[in-house]
């Protein structure tokens, strides 16, 4: 099909600044038809910036595009549209309140003749089935109610709609972070199949066994600037981190031994939303106790029961061995609970205020004065000191939150619950769409609270991780905890077996 | 093996933003607004820029600025407050009931006249956050027009008049030249920078407004604070009515009369955000100021009423228009 050897998209010299930050320091790319090209950087590489650039959503400050060997303006999302490139962001833009076939024909539908201009749905419907096969689906999914639908089906409709738009080049957002195994499998079959028609995938992932996996050829950007373009097959998984870090990462997983201690944190009989059988299990120091399961087992549940972050059931909690008593956050951070949720965008931060009050929020009692005034020059110390000790970057306590990278915006929401000075510390996805260095960071962290005589808690999609980092791991399936595994017995298989019920 | 690409560790220089004119001029937008108009207004009258004139708007505004104060809070948590005007009306009546009908003391009327106010806004902030109602325009408005209903059949819709000067002290007297209202009107506000920047409930407030999920995981009691939120609206509801009814010296139930308007006009005029989370004390100020001169110069220059009103709506949108673009310069990915 392809018959010129040049590349489908090439962008040369793109370089993009906002006021005096430079994001973008004069960045190549070339994406050839058919190929996964995977973009591999650190959070604030710029990765998204160069994506933004792509879709039309801002304009590039200096630098060249060419597609299909003919140069191009790219200013708006419409003309990127037009020319066939599309986009699958993380959060979906689907509608669940319409049906499948709607979704994909939306803001385009197809029109009848006549003065009236009715929809003509039995077009869109057939349309969107034949887009619907070209993804290896049932054509009866185009009249499906798109809300009934799980997260992964969901997203294989965005990449319906690509199709149905005639796109020669798919962009996915770190497409996997949110699907669970078998949802990622059905990911990678439409992948091939995609490409296989000679339809070009850039790929943004931080999970390195995918890359291996997935990607013909990938381009590692860090700090603004392209390092390299290399091919998947014939490179080395280190030597991209290196890379990508600029340093050479001394392991992935620093994982530091202490010795056991006394049973520190004890819960009994929670109840998870949604399942009838109480749940159960206790931490000693000096470990780190992995909370592993599939996508929907009732895990960040768990975490939210413990918390009371939502009405309680019931169940009672432990520390050192006496019973607190939980009805509210405010409770159980009181009593020295810190709950990292998992979305940090939408239940960590505040996106528009600076750093020191995000910092500070969860503890405001402890900078209120005698004279019930706030001390706002503590505050500012207090976060200037964890933005150092965490290496914010960049280091501005009057930077909003918004405007740093995600791993970035978490070294924020974790300084806010150090700043509570916990005892207990869970975890919930801690390194979900953070790069490797930042990952690092995060564990070393850990280590330093288990250190500091905390007990930590981690949930974990992430099975790398879990054994990478964990003393013990606590499977869960359908709400219940399934296994209780120490981490020398535990495998990927034993997790995964427990995981799924067996 | 690949040392030659281990490039240099990024640096880790305090990365300030360097405070260009432009950032200057898109934070105090409103201020350079308020001067631009003032000084507009001079070259077109001579009458603006008296002694007399600048006291008079300083007057005036001070009823709308001190239900714009009040206001600022609902917005701030991404709310709304509807019935300012109808409990501003209510709490006068009640006022008027109490100290005329009644012959209670003044002092006690003006006890009563915060009371009603603060009361009415805590069944706001209850409606919000017990009966969950899904958003305060809603509750909000059904309090607008149960107010204002009140305050029509308490007293069979008949105004009340010959107020005692206590009462009267707060609308009417002045401090040399300047109206009370008016050192009313600082004193307000000063107490508002304070209790917004300086004490939790203040910054609970912010927090809410920014994210309302994170501020309740932060252990932030929410309802608590929104309640607050609505009752402090309700009571500057009241406050503002003392003010009018030592203006106008008498109390009437269609008193304050779409005044929410006005009100919600002044807080987004002065910068802030719909969305909760965004907007200063002293921008809220600047935003009644800029109402109260428009109209004080649009009289000066004989435009009749019914412009006015075209005008200060052509403002709104410029200004939030101005926000708009500032927005969009400001974002990054």
């Amino acid at each position: 099909m392809v018959t010129h050897a040049g590349s489908l998209l090439e962008m040369k010299g793109i370089k993009k600044s906002f006021g005096q930050n430079h994001v973008l320091k004069g960045i190549d790319l070339d994406v050839k038809a058919g190929e996964v090209h995977v973009l591999l950087g650190e959070n604030g590489a710029g990765k998204s910036t160069l994506i933004k650039i792509l879709t039309g959503a801002y304009e590039k400050d200096a630098g060249e595009i060419y597609w299909e060997g003919q140069k191009i303006q790219l200013n708006t999302p419409v003309e990127a549209m037009s020319l066939g490139i599309a986009t699958i962001y993380q959060e979906l833009n689907v509608i669940p309140e319409l049906k499948v076939y709607e979704n994909i024909f939306l803001g385009r539908e197809l029109k009848r003749r006549g003065k009236l201009s009715l929809l003509n749905q039995k077009e869109m419907r057939k349309e969107a089935e034949r887009c619907l096969m070209m993804l290896g689906q049932s054509p009866a999914l185009a009249d499906k109610q798109l809300g009934e639908l799980g997260i992964g089906q969901q997203q294989l409709v965005e990449i319906a709609k690509a199709l149905a738009l005639d796109a020669k080049l798919i962009i996915m957002d770190e497409p996997t972070s949110s699907l669970s195994g078998t949802e990622v499998e059905q990911l990678y079959s439409c992948v091939e199949q995609l490409t296989e028609k000679g339809i070009a995938i850039v790929f943004i992932s931080h999970r390195l066994e995918e890359i291996r996996r997935m990607g013909d050829r990938i381009t590692i950007l860090r700090d603004g600037f392209k390092i390299d373009t290399l091919p998947v097959q014939t490179t080395e998984t280190d030597y991209w981190i290196e890379l990508m870090v600029g340093r050479t990462l001394d392991e992935k997983y620093p994982k530091q031994s202490f010795t056991l201690g006394e049973e520190g944190f004890r819960v009994e009989n929670i109840e998870v939303s949604g399942t009838k059988e109480p749940v159960g299990f206790s931490v000693r120091y000096g470990e780190i106790v992995g909370i592993s399961g599939l996508v929907g087992a009732g895990r960040t549940e768990l975490a939210r029961a413990i918390f009371s972050a939502d009405v309680r059931g019931g169940g009672k909690v432990f520390i050192d061995g006496k019973e607190i008593r939980i009805k509210s956050p405010r409770d159980a951070i009181d009593s020295g609970i810190a709950f990292i949720t998992e979305d940090r965008k939408s239940e960590g931060l505040l996106l528009d205020q600076p750093l020191d009050f995000n910092i500070a929020m969860a503890n405001m009692r402890k900078f209120t004065k005698k004279s019930r005034l706030v001390d706002l020059k503590g505050i500012r110390e207090e976060a200037i000191n964890y933005i150092k000790e965490l290496k914010v970057r960049p280091n501005n306590i009057d930077l909003h939150a918004r405007h740093l990278s995600g791993g970035n915006q978490q070294k924020v929401v974790i300084a806010k619950w150090l700043c509570t000075q916990a005892k207990v510390y869970i975890f919930d996805e801690p390194t979900r769409g953070i790069d490797v260095g930042a990952k690092v960071e995060v564990y070393r962290l850990m280590n330093q609270l288990i250190e500091s005589g905390a007990i930590v808690l981690m949930i974990s999609s992430d099975l790398p991780e879990i054994l990478g980092m964990c003393d013990r791991v606590l499977v869960m399936s359908e709400g219940k905890i399934t296994a209780d595994l120490e981490i020398e017995e535990a495998t990927q298989e034993r997790i995964m077996k427990a995981a799924t019920g067996g | 093996m690949m040392s030659e690409v281990v490039i240099q560790k990024p640096k880790n220089e305090e990365t300030k933003p360097k405070k260009t004119v432009k950032s200057y001029v898109s934070k105090f937008a409103p201020l350079i607004g308020l001067v631009l108009l003032t000084t507009i207004l001079t070259f077109l009258s001579d009458k603006f820029l008296t002694m007399n004139n600048v006291m008079n708007i300083a007057r005036q505004s001070s009823i709308n600025a001190i239900l714009a104060i009040g206001m600022l809070l609902p917005i701030l948590t991404a709310g709304i407050d509807l019935s300012v005007g109808s409990i501003l009306a209510v709490s006068i009546m009640v006022m008027g009931i109490v100290s005329i009908n009644m012959g209670l003391s003044p002092i006690l009327g003006i006890l009563v006249c915060l009371a009603v106010g603060a009361a009415f806004g805590l069944i706001n902030g209850l409606l919000l956050t017990k009966l969950r109602l899904p958003h305060p325009f809603i509750s909000t408005l059904g309090t607008m027009n149960i107010a204002r209903g009140i305050a029509l059949i308490i007293t069979a819709a008949a105004p009340i008049a010959g107020f005692p000067y206590l009462i009267q002290f707060l609308g009417r007297e002045f401090v040399g030249p300047i109206p009370v209202s008016f050192l009313l009107v600082i004193a307000v506000y000063i107490i508002f920078h304070i209790f917004l920047t300086r004490t939790q409930t203040g910054r609970y407030i912010y927090a809410i407004g920014g994210n309302k999920e994170a501020a309740r995981l932060s252990g932030i009691n929410v309802d608590r604070v929104l309640i607050i939120v609505y009752v402090i609206s309700g009571l500057m509801a009241g406050l503002a009515g003392l003010v009018m009814v030592g203006r106008v010296n008498s109390a009437f139930p269609l008193a304050g009369l779409s005044y929410e308007l006005d009100a919600i006009a002044a807080v987004i005029i002065g910068g802030a955000s719909f969305m909760g989370g965004v907007g200063t004390v002293w921008g809220t100020l600047i935003g009644a100021m800029i109402i109260a001169v428009l109209r004080n110069g649009l009289n000066l220059l004989n435009v009749p009423a019914d412009f006015q009103m075209a005008v200060i709506g052509f403002v709104i949108i410029a200004a939030v228009y101005v926000d708009v673009l500032r927005q969009r310069k400001g974002k990054k990915g």
